[in-house]
């Protein structure tokens, strides 16, 4: 950390006032000289990588995201022996710069969907790569813009007449040496989005462009010479990468809301306002009621969320270990359980991020606060890698599927496991949790009963409602589209059964007594403000009575008065440098006011003291009227 | 030519959008006239927004200085006046992206708070633009809490002037708009102090920059406030006074005057200013909240249809993403919202309009009703429509992330809403108060304003549907709002005191009852939003289909908010378990009847494209085509870039060289 933070080369203005083409050439700028640097100081361990990355780029994309994080990994695993020696040690030294081209303009998490073609011309042994529709053209990939010579294509497969559905091809973009785009292809920046100001996404259209036989990847699926289509053995390996990726995005949510926490917390304790009791000073609004409703709960939910990401590298180390060894039967649990998490926790921190916002009024807006570039950075995550609805369905098709096996009699592992209580329950005809659970609101563990019996009762509505629409209608598609909105609550209520769960289980493994009592106050106001914001399910589900309700709302309150004392504490400990937060608001000094100053005096507007608006059309506006 | 995807879903409209369109502007004439207006500002080529995506902030703000400019020679020739009916639509037409709002702000309040002679001495230099003025009340360390203002205004008898000081640096005023860069002169509102006595916070009219060269004046330090999420276009600023002397005639002095000796005098009822404020809440939510909702609705709903992915039925060809059951739950219900919000605004502009009448008889009876509505519309109403925007936004997958979509810059617009004008969780508290005091004044037997009656009778009952079709009648389902909303401010009310008699110190008790407090009154205002809804279909012409599918999406909204809000209603038994799986059934039947209609619905919003200002939500469909041929336009397109020549190249050399 010391090293970048340091090191002169890697200082520059602030991000805030410099335009898209400027900022993408700042971060160029770091990304080349991080590469230099990573040579000089001959770090070589992934581990390290990421954190001298992380630093220079202050956890912001980059140009090179797509090829460090795509490109080099896919050679890695997709590409032949032979293949690796051509690609991957000028792509390991940069002469090759590659981005990985899957999505297209008319199509995104639904891959079957991919229009662009490779047809193979045994004549020359050539693939002919094509974008045969406005649709098909590829767009957002990150680093095509401007930046790569080489893209990792995602084209539907033609050979003898048939196609063979989706495969990677490397294709070279532009010219080695001049950079001009070359012939057949067309290369381009997509233009300004919300945020992602420094990353140059592109399109690519492709016009009869061919590439050799050689460079489509082979390590699994094969085109022969003559053209012959080997199949690949199993096409379920894929899913470890994407397993991988969601579980970082995981990783992302934790961070990002804890960064807007941290901010906004730090901000409240600064900022007076009003008065609570008559005469006395103005109390910092980090003691009023509200203020600590909208606060506190989101604080408590970036600790859920880190213990979570957690969680989830660890599993998917210890199936991979699994997979490596052959076996996948780890797979579709985890493939369904990373789904939904990411769809939860990216959707519950893109929402928290924003109340952090919100919570510091008017200064949240301006972008000193930096709470606007966490949010623009964070909230694609919300579509990509699979969109979250999308995402959302793929748990509840796991789920329903669970079910289905445990009502015809079969017992189901992990974490859908309390759905084997439910054969128990079958001879009653109304809904399983019509059985009262003794829930008591102060024990963390009882309410992962509760949590689960929550879900429980959804999976089994959603399962029940998906049947009853199947014996309506003759299309299973139709019946399950009917059924969607009831799908995605199950698998958001088995989501937040299984966060509630994992951060109780957290609790008994921290020794430090006092650090184990904050975190058991974190994880009841977690777990009980869930409850509060979802009351109708509780109480519909005949989990909690009304009186019970009433109590947990009340205790709600109560945890808040008792964490205010630790809330600066608890947002320091996530030991974020000021210069990663990127805050005038949540400096750690808290000296907001004078650095406010400071700052809006950099503001473009300012370069002269008066505006040359003035001259052009002020004056002579004046001076007419 | 149009998307045949688009085309098709024309074809089948339930109503006539055309009538519709006329009944959303209040009568075939006014349709008439918006669409002049809006066809005279969009055919010139000054007020285009079409590059707007890609420039820097100094050229936004250019831009907007010259548009603002222009306007005044284009109404001059179209002969528009500011008080002719064009007005409103022209701010509609321009998008808000205009400079000098602030001056007309600071017009007004001038006509507000200052006396004749300074009407006549300032109104017509300002109408003239001899001068800019902006309106300088938020400080960095203060906002929607006025009396905690910390720049001093000091009378000095000898020199008969107020010397105008920003004694610490949380004083400095921060955020008036058109202050950074344009104004010339600002209202500032400072401590009053005469002969070492503090009199509160007054309005003081201050130079801060030369009429000839635009220079700061002695004493004022003036400047832009830096990059925001939004309003690129408008100069927000910072002020700081140092020792600046104004003539004792620059304070405004309607209600209260200082005198040549220093003897403070009030005169006349300030309750007119007070009713200025609530005006200003109410009419910030037309142009400036529900407008944006509905184009947002209008771009995710065309582009949702034009979209097609992944198949619903095997075989067949890819599915809109409209006809996905969970895409329907997250737009319909936002354009419902939209034609609620819409027909509620129309509702409050009555109620103002009326209100106004009686104050100017010197009745002053409605205003804390007023009041109290003013600040919990606006804040329930901005909340609602940001979420709504940003939902919106999220449903148009990645290509929403795009500013080409113009969805970015409509949500990041829409939500500074929820701060100006009062921050919001302060505004639900003002109505909470309100409430509560209603409550125990009808408790008593004592009269209380009309909207407010129902708090008197909160019954024990149950909702009486027995089956999914009764939560269409409008009276179950506002009558489950109402009891929803009586019991939320009994509750809090009885818990208030409580606490009191518990012996909570007042202030600590209305403390810890805040977060309550928000959602009862919150509570209360979606009831009168769903009751407004189901009275305005009642009233709707029953020809052309209007009628019916209004009831639709009145049904809609009501049941969505049932839906979301499932606890509130379920807490004491009011609506069962059963009754709950009722309202979810015909909810979500609901979806797949509006559906049809979504197009149509949105498209007698009436926006033109231009300003739309979206490659997803063009009339057309052509969102692909237009996407491609925008992007091409991009200033990052234009040049190779000089990244390359830069960086790139030594990178990509100096490793080749070293192999």
């Amino acid at each position: 950390e010391a090293l970048v933070m340091n090191d002169p080369d890697f200082q520059h203005e602030d991000l805030n006032f410099l335009s898209r083409s400027q900022r993408y050439e700042q971060a160029i700028r770091k990304s080349s000289l991080m590469v230099k640097k990573l040579r000089e100081y001959g770090i070589a361990n992934p581990e390290e990588i990421y954190w001298f990355k992380s630093f220079v780029h202050r956890g912001r994309p980059e140009p090179l995201d797509l090829h460090l994080g795509m490109f080099l990994p896919t050679l890695l695993t997709q590409a032949t022996p032979e293949q690796q020696d051509r690609f991957f040690m000028p792509a390991w030294n940069l002469e090759i710069i590659g981005t990985y081209a899957q999505t297209e303009m008319g199509h995104g998490t639904h891959l079957r969907g991919l229009e662009t073609t490779a047809t193979y011309d045994p004549a020359t042994q050539e693939f002919i790569l094509n974008s045969p529709t406005v649709t098909s053209i590829k767009w957002w990939p990150g680093g095509l813009g401007k930046t790569s010579n080489h893209a990792i294509v995602l084209a539907q497969l033609y050979t003898q007449g048939q196609c063979k559905g989706l495969h990677a091809f490397i294709v070279p973009i532009r010219q080695l040496g001049t950079h001009k785009p070359l012939p057949g292809i067309t290369v381009g920046d997509i233009g300004p989005k919300f945020g992602y100001d420094e990353m140059d996404n592109g399109y690519l259209k492709m016009d009869n462009f061919r590439i050799p036989r050689e460079n489509m990847l082979m390590k699994y699926a094969q085109v022969e010479p003559d053209g012959t289509y080997v199949k690949p053995l199993s096409d379920k390996l894929t899913y470890g990468t994407m397993v991988f990726i969601r579980s970082l995005i995981v990783g992302d949510a934790a961070r990002s809301l804890s960064q807007a926490c941290t901010i906004a917390i730090r901000y409240s304790a600064v900022r007076h306002q009003s008065e609570l009791k008559p005469g006395e000073p103005e109390p910092q609004i980090l003691d009023y009621q509200t203020q600590q409703y909208k606060l506190f709960p989101l604080l408590a939910t970036a600790y859920a969320f880190h213990f979570v990401g957690a969680y989830m590298k660890d599993t998917y180390r210890r199936i991979s270990g699994d997979i490596n060894e052959g076996d996948l039967s780890g797979l579709p649990e985890l493939h369904a359980l990373t789904a939904g998490l990411k769809a939860f926790t990216s959707w519950t921190a893109s929402a928290g991020i924003e109340e952090c916002r919100m919570a510091c009024g008017g200064h949240g807006y301006s972008r000193c606060s930096g709470i606007p570039d966490i949010y623009v950075t964070f909230t694609p995550s919300c579509t990509y890698e699979g969109e979250n609805t999308v995402m959302m369905l793929q748990t509840a098709r796991f789920l329903v599927k669970s079910y289905n096996q445990v009502i015809s009699g079969q017992r189901v592992t992990g974490m859908v496991s309390y759905l084997n209580d439910l054969s128990r329950q079958r001879i009653q005809p109304q809904h399983v949790a019509a059985r009262t659970v003794t829930v008591r609101i102060n024990d963390p563990v009882s309410l992962v009963e509760a949590y689960k019996a929550r879900a429980a009762w959804f999976v089994e509505a959603a399962a029940k409602n998906l049947q009853a629409e199947l014996n309506h209608r003759k299309s299973k598609e139709d019946a399950w589209n009917r059924t969607s909105v009831d799908l995605v609550r199950a698998s958001e209520a088995h989501c937040h059964y299984v966060i509630v769960k994992l951060f109780t289980a957290k609790l008994s493994e921290i020794s430090n007594a006092a650090v184990r009592a904050v975190m058991t106050e974190l994880c009841l106001l977690y777990a009980l403000y869930g409850i509060s914001k979802n009351t109708g399910d509780f109480l519909q589900a005949g989990i909690l009575t009304d009186t019970q309700i009433t109590q947990v709302n009340q205790r709600v309150k109560e945890l808040l008065a008792i964490i205010r004392p630790n809330a600066v504490a608890l947002v320091d400990s996530f030991d974020f440098h000021d210069v990663h937060l990127g805050s005038v608001l949540g400096r750690y000094d808290g000296n907001v006011y004078e650095n406010m100053f400071e700052w809006a005096k950099k503001s473009p507007l300012n370069n002269t003291e008066v505006h040359e608006s003035f001259h052009k059309h002020l004056k002579p506006m004046q001076a007419k009227l | 030519s149009v998307n045949p995807d688009l085309a098709s879903e024309r074809q089948t409209a339930s109503f006539s959008v055309e009538k519709l369109t006329a009944q959303l502007d209040g009568g075939v004439e006014h349709t008439r006239l918006r669409r002049a207006v809006v066809e005279a500002i969009e055919c010139d080529p000054v007020f285009s927004r079409e590059n707007q995506y890609f420039q820097s902030q100094n050229e936004r703000y250019e831009s907007a200085v010259r548009k603002a400019v222009h306007l005044q020679k284009k109404m001059h020739e179209m002969g528009w006046t500011e008080n002719g009916p064009e007005f409103k639509y022209i701010y509609r037409a321009l998008s808000g992206d205009v400079a000098f709002l602030l001056h007309r702000v600071f017009m007004r309040s001038i006509s507000v708070l200052g006396s004749d002679e300074q009407i006549a001495k300032w109104i017509p230099l300002a109408s003239q633009y001899q001068l800019i003025g902006s309106y300088a009340q938020t400080e960095l360390g203060h906002g929607t809490y006025l009396q905690g203002l910390e720049t001093t205004a000091v009378f000095d008898t000898t020199t008969q002037e107020f010397i105008l000081n920003t004694p610490k640096i949380s004083a400095m005023k921060w955020w008036p708009g058109d202050m950074g860069r344009s104004a010339t002169h600002t209202v500032v509102f400072a401590q009053l102090y005469v002969h070492g006595k503090s009199y509160g916070v007054h309005p003081f009219i201050v130079q801060i920059r030369s009429l000839q060269d635009h220079s700061l004046c002695p004493g004022v330090t003036a400047g832009d406030i830096g990059p925001k999420m939004n309003f690129e276009h408008v100069d927000n600023g910072y002020l700081m006074l140092q020792n600046v002397r104004v003539p004792r005639e620059n304070m405004l002095n309607k209600f209260c005057k200082v005198q040549p000796d220093g003897t403070y005098v009030r005169q006349g009822s300030q309750k007119i200013n007070y009713f200025t404020m609530t005006t200003v809440r109410i009419a910030l939510i037309s142009d400036e909240v529900v407008i944006p909702l509905m184009k947002a609705c209008t771009i995710a709903i065309r582009y949702s249809v034009v979209r097609r992915q992944s198949k619903l039925k095997p075989g067949e060809q890819e599915a809109k993403i409209l006809d996905y059951q969970t895409q329907q739950e997250k737009l319909l219900p936002q354009l419902a919202a939209a034609y609620a919000f819409h027909f509620l605004n129309n509702y409050l502009q009555e109620l103002f309009d009326k209100a106004y009448r009686e104050i100017q008889k010197k009745n002053f009876d409605m205003l804390p009703e007023l009041h109290a509505f003013s600040s919990g519309f606006k804040a329930m109403v901005t909340q609602y429509c940001t979420s709504a925007v940003e939902v919106c936004l999220r449903a148009c997958g990645g290509h929403g992330y795009s500013s080409l979509s113009g969805l970015p810059s409509l949500y990041t617009k829409i939500l500074a809403s929820c701060i100006y004008e009062g921050e919001n969780t302060i505004l639900l508290l003002q109505t909470a108060r309100f409430l509560i005091k209603c409550f125990k004044t009808a408790s008593t037997g004592q009269p209380v304003p009309p909207s407010v009656i129902y708090l008197a009778a909160v019954k024990h009952g149950k909702c009486p549907a027995k089956n999914k079709l009764d939560f269409l009648h409008p009276d179950i389902y506002t009558e489950a709002y109402q009891h929803m909303a009586a019991r939320l401010v009994s509750s809090t009310a009885a818990k208030l005191q409580d606490l009191i008699q518990s012996g909570v110190k007042k202030h600590d008790a209305w403390n810890q009852c805040t977060v309550q407090m928000v959602q009862a009154a919150k509570a209360h205002c979606h009831y009168m939003t769903v009751k407004n809804f189901a009275e305005t279909v009642e009233k709707l012409d029953t020809k052309a289909g209007i009628q019916k599918i209004m009831k639709h999406l009145c049904d809609l909204f009501a049941l969505h908010g049932i839906f979301s809000s499932a606890g509130f209603f379920l807490h004491d038994g009011y609506v069962s378990g059963a009754q709950m799986d009722m309202v979810t059934a015909s909810y979500l039947d609901l979806l797949a009847v509006i559906r049809k209609d979504a197009v149509p619905l949105v498209d007698a919003f009436d926006f033109t494209d231009k300003s739309l200002n979206s490659a997803l939500g063009s009339y057309d469909g052509q969102v692909y085509q237009r996407l491609y041929e925008w992007a091409q336009k991009s200033p990052t397109n234009k040049q190779i870039s000089p990244a390359y020549e830069r960086y790139l190249k030594p990178l990509l050399h100096n490793m080749q060289s070293k192999m």
